[in-house]
């Protein structure tokens, strides 16, 4: 078995509210609550849940742009949470990150040229007619032309933008690429294109994603292995044809069955469900579901946090309804921490 | 030949390379020529900069700057020979109001840089540090900026001494504290922008991300504010010299040239007159200036107080 390239492990992240400077209990927003995952080389790993539901955080807190509060993130067995800042600067290379919004993540004073070029002279030093070449080579890569070598971000188009942040994430070679909703700010009609190119550089550079959408179908087309996060925790996690084949956390049902089908034959009953996701300083006890959930079994969901349960084709779900038909093993009797799911090699 | 070919082409890469850089520029421009204030605006301080320029070739007596008496000339009516009438010892009053141009300029330029030199990297340390850095800085600056400018002008010149270097020294240690401000927050602004992650995932240091990324992108509000600080620098400075504790005469300062005629009004108008119009027509060319500028070049800022 190959050791997997990245390795999250009960990761954390608190942010602590100040309230007003005479209270003295501190409360918390727990954007990421017990996370844990793995990903394995040239696989993609996709990270679906509504807004809010902490999947950026994951993100960030990876890359440590923000410092974990807890837990540990494996990067080639190196544990970036205890590295020094320079240890973190020459991880950085190996894994980046594509933003959201293709437009704020590029500064709007630089060119092109000077966008991409940056990390190049951070890490390679390289100057003049190389670092020339090097920057069209790059952009060539992601489909851009040496007229828009020049351009300021404010004159290329949303597609345009989100390529140069590719080009600019590429620049250093890295071996885990985290895709945080690269295609929800671009139009339609660029997304499908965008996914095919994405597709297509991780064949080709031999790249390892962290994909990180509320949209199901763009996670599930490209994606090997899938987690469905709720209020900062993941609540299923499996193969990605299966989780979505087959849900079996109620949430991951609902959110599957809200996805609009073309055909009209298949009078799919939408499941939906009621309020909206309870705000992250007050987790509700229990199971963090249980408010919103159509499948209550009673007091042990207000009660209890589900453990995690594992299944024998490799899915895992933190819900009290599998507690009698999962396979019995010792995570089960973990206590919420789950074990990391590994996909099997294809 | 062979020179004025690779001459071409290092001319036509450099074309190439700059184009976006020349359109914005020719855009900003045109923004500007099409509102009428900012012309008005534009053609003042360039007629300003022009005669603070070519002031010692188009002044009729240069003597009369030093502090030349000519008593058979005193007070004088304007005429062909003096164009603005002469003063109480018989001086040009247009050669005096000519050089006058010159040394606002001087004034106005140095309090706006020392300003700037104080006010801008403590501004970009408060804002990116945060923290208590933040709260010293800033509490300092409300400080400063809690006691009216001229007042602690004037107070502090009190201490130095009269004089128009102790005019300088002490607008300059009023002026810094807006720079703070504006540059505190436009950096806090900053610092949440995405493309300042960008650049720390791609490994950038503090130093890189304050000069590469956080700096050019205060420069807009730093030039719309220093164009309006500018004339707001030059009349504060007359200010000065008009209580009598800036220039000192025979120095021909607008601000003292006012308070010495004020004594000869209204019989003898044209020795506070003339420096006045000069006064007024500086800041007010500076002040639309700086309008203009801030609409084209920091559209957001339009009607926030400074």
């Amino acid at each position: 078995m190959m050791d997997p390239l990245l390795h999250v492990k009960n990761l954390k992240k608190y942010f602590p509210l100040r309230k007003g400077f005479l209270e003295k209990e501190k409360t918390y927003v727990r954007a990421v609550d017990d996370v844990s995952f793995s990903i394995r080389r040239g696989n993609s790993f996709g990270l679906v849940g509504e807004s809010g539901s902490g999947k950026t955080t994951v993100a960030r807190a990876i890359l440590r742009l923000i410092e974990p509060t807890e837990g540990e993130v494996r990067f080639e067995g190196m544990d970036i949470c205890r590295s020094s800042e320079s240890e973190i600067n020459e991880m950085r290379r190996e894994m980046q990150i594509i933003f959201q919004d293709p437009h704020s993540s590029l500064n709007p004073r630089k060119t092109v040229f000077k966008i991409v070029s940056e990390p190049l002279i951070i890490h390679e030093g390289l100057r003049g007619k190389k670092l020339r070449r090097r920057v069209e080579e790059l952009l060539e890569t992601v489909g851009l032309k040496s007229e828009h070598m020049f351009r300021y971000p404010h004159e290329l188009s949303g597609g345009q933008k989100q390529r140069v942040g590719i080009a600019r994430a590429l620049s250093l070679n890295p071996k885990l690429l985290i895709l945080d909703e690269p295609t929800s700010a671009l139009d339609v009609s660029v997304q499908a294109q965008m996914l095919n190119f994405l597709e297509s550089l991780q064949r080709e550079l031999d790249l390892t994603y962290l994909f990180i959408s509320h949209n199901l179908a763009v996670i599930r087309y490209t994606c090997d292995t899938v987690g469905v996060m709720y209020l900062g925790k993941i609540i299923e996690m499996g193969e990605a044809e299966k989780v979505f084949s087959m849900p079996r956390h109620p949430y991951t049902k609902a959110l599957v069955s809200a996805v609009p089908i073309p055909q009209a034959e298949q009078p799919e009953t939408a499941i939906l469900l009621e309020g909206d996701i309870p705000s992250a300083t007050h987790i509700p006890s229990g199971c963090r579901f249980h408010t919103r959930c159509f499948e209550k079994i009673g007091a042990v969901c207000e009660e209890r946090e589900p453990e995690t349960y594992c299944f024998p084709d490799g899915s895992q779900v933190n819900c009290h309804l599998f507690k009698s038909t999962a396979l019995d093993d010792e995570a089960g009797h973990g206590g919420g921490s789950g074990k990391p799911l590994e996909t099997k090699d294809r | 030949m062979h020179s004025g070919i690779s001459m071409a082409s290092t001319w036509n890469r450099w074309k190439k390379e700059r184009e976006s850089q020349i359109r914005d520029l020719a855009l900003t421009f045109y923004t500007l020529r099409r509102s009428p204030l900012s012309v008005i605006g534009l053609t003042l301080v360039g007629l300003f900069l022009l005669v603070a320029l070519i002031g010692p070739w188009i002044i009729t007596h240069p003597g009369d700057i030093k502090g030349a008496v000519h008593i058979d000339q005193k007070l004088k009516p304007p005429s062909r020979a003096h164009l603005f009438g002469t003063d109480e010892v018989g001086r040009d009053m247009y050669s005096r109001v000519v050089m006058g141009t010159r040394l606002s300029l001087q004034i106005g330029l140095i309090i706006i840089f020392v300003a700037m030199g104080i006010g801008v990297p403590l501004g970009i340390l408060a804002g990116y540090t945060g923290g208590w850095v933040n709260h010293l800085i800033m509490r300092i600056t409300d400080i400063f900026l809690s006691v009216p400018g001229l007042l602690l002008a004037l107070a502090i010149v009190g201490a130095l001494g009269p004089g128009i270097k102790n005019a300088m020294v002490a607008l300059s240690i009023v002026w810094w504290p807006g720079y703070v401000r504006l540059i505190q927050a436009k950096t806090l602004a900053l610092r949440e922008e995405a493309f300042i992650e960008a650049a720390r995932s791609v490994g950038a240091s503090k130093l890189r991300i304050i000069f590469s990324h956080i700096l050019p992108n205060c420069t807009s509000p730093i030039i719309v504010k220093a164009s309006m600080d500018m004339g707001m620098a030059i009349l504060f400075a007359a200010n000065l010299g008009f209580i009598g504790v800036g220039a000192q005469p025979p120095v021909p300062e607008w601000g003292s040239m006012i308070s010495t005629g004020r004594n000869y009004l209204p019989d003898f108008w044209w020795m506070a007159t003339f420096p006045g119009l000069a006064i007024l027509v500086t800041v007010l060319g500076f002040n639309l200036l700086g309008d203009g500028l801030r609409d084209v070049l920091d559209p957001q800022s339009r009607g926030q107080i400074r």
